[in-house]
């Protein structure tokens, strides 16, 4: 327990190094570095690497951006194999269904009833 | 002839970049690397006490990374409008920003600045601003790669 959440820690820790290392030396912005890192994501997954270090770090590896483009191909993955070529269109969505529609849902209410400050 | 008149210095303009990079401060990388690991590590923590609650409640590990989505990216939502969540990011660079609690603040964010241009083009519009194109290149490398993959697989 103690020891899964250090390896969360260093792990997801490490992932957003990555990040603002890119941001840093790359000189480019938060918003690009963001895109690339799902893009980079999905490629891991698609290449059998990020799943095994989602196996071992958990949410140090599913909660930073890159578990998110991870998912949508293990979903395509998933869907492919039941719908055949139909899943590719359905399953990244349908894997990232409860992020995506969370992420519009409360931003649309926080950005309703939360008033920005001067 | 543009004699007599001050060049203004242009964005490509060599001497012009050489100058600016000259007066630029200096990134502190090792701070801010720093920063982004305490501060990124210390989400994921919390990420995986997410977890760790949905697995104790019956989930396997793999289904318990979706309602840990979910619950983050409200997380995410709540604080940024509190007005806590920007403070994570400035302190903590992309260790506040890479987390999926970063993605909903980078759409709460500008649709709370935009919202004096209405609901629709200043809200609705503006929750996309960066959730767009993560969306778009992510769904689409990943279309990519499933594609990759069943043509290999097969």
């Amino acid at each position: 327990m103690i020891s899964d959440l250090l390896i969360a820690f260093g792990v997801g820790g490490a992932l957003c190094v990555l990040a603002q290392l890119v941001v840093d030396v790359g000189r480019i912005t938060a918003a690009h570095v963001m895109v690339l890192f799902v893009v980079l994501g999905a490629l891991t997954g698609g290449l059998g690497w990020y799943g095994p270090l989602v196996k071992w770090a958990g949410a140090g590896a599913t909660v930073p951006l890159p578990g998110f483009g991870y998912t949508m191909v293990e979903g395509i993955d998933r869907a492919t194999q039941t719908e055949g070529v139909l899943g590719l269109l359905t399953g990244g969505l349908t894997a990232a269904a409860g992020g995506i529609k969370a992420a519009v849902v409360f931003s649309l209410a926080a950005a309703l009833v939360f008033n920005p400050r001067a | 002839m543009r004699s007599g008149v001050m060049r203004v210095p242009q964005e490509k303009d060599a001497d012009y970049l050489a100058l600016a990079a000259r007066h630029r401060p200096p990134t502190p990388v090792w701070r801010n690397a720093v920063r982004a690991f305490v501060v990124g590590g210390g989400v994921c923590v919390v990420g995986q006490l997410v977890t760790d609650f949905f697995e104790v409640h019956g989930q396997t590990a793999t289904r318990a990374a979706s309602p840990t989505a979910v619950v983050m990216v409200g997380l995410g939502a709540l604080f940024t409008g509190l007005g806590l969540y920007d403070r994570l990011v400035q302190a903590g660079g992309m260790g506040g920003a890479l987390p999926i609690s970063g993605f909903a603040n980078a759409m709460v964010a500008p649709a709370m600045e935009y919202r004096r241009e209405g609901l629709v083009l200043g809200v609705g519009a503006k929750l996309f601003t960066v959730a767009g194109p993560v969306l778009a290149y992510g769904l689409g490398s990943a279309f990519l790669v499933g594609v990759v993959r069943l043509v290999v697989g097969s």
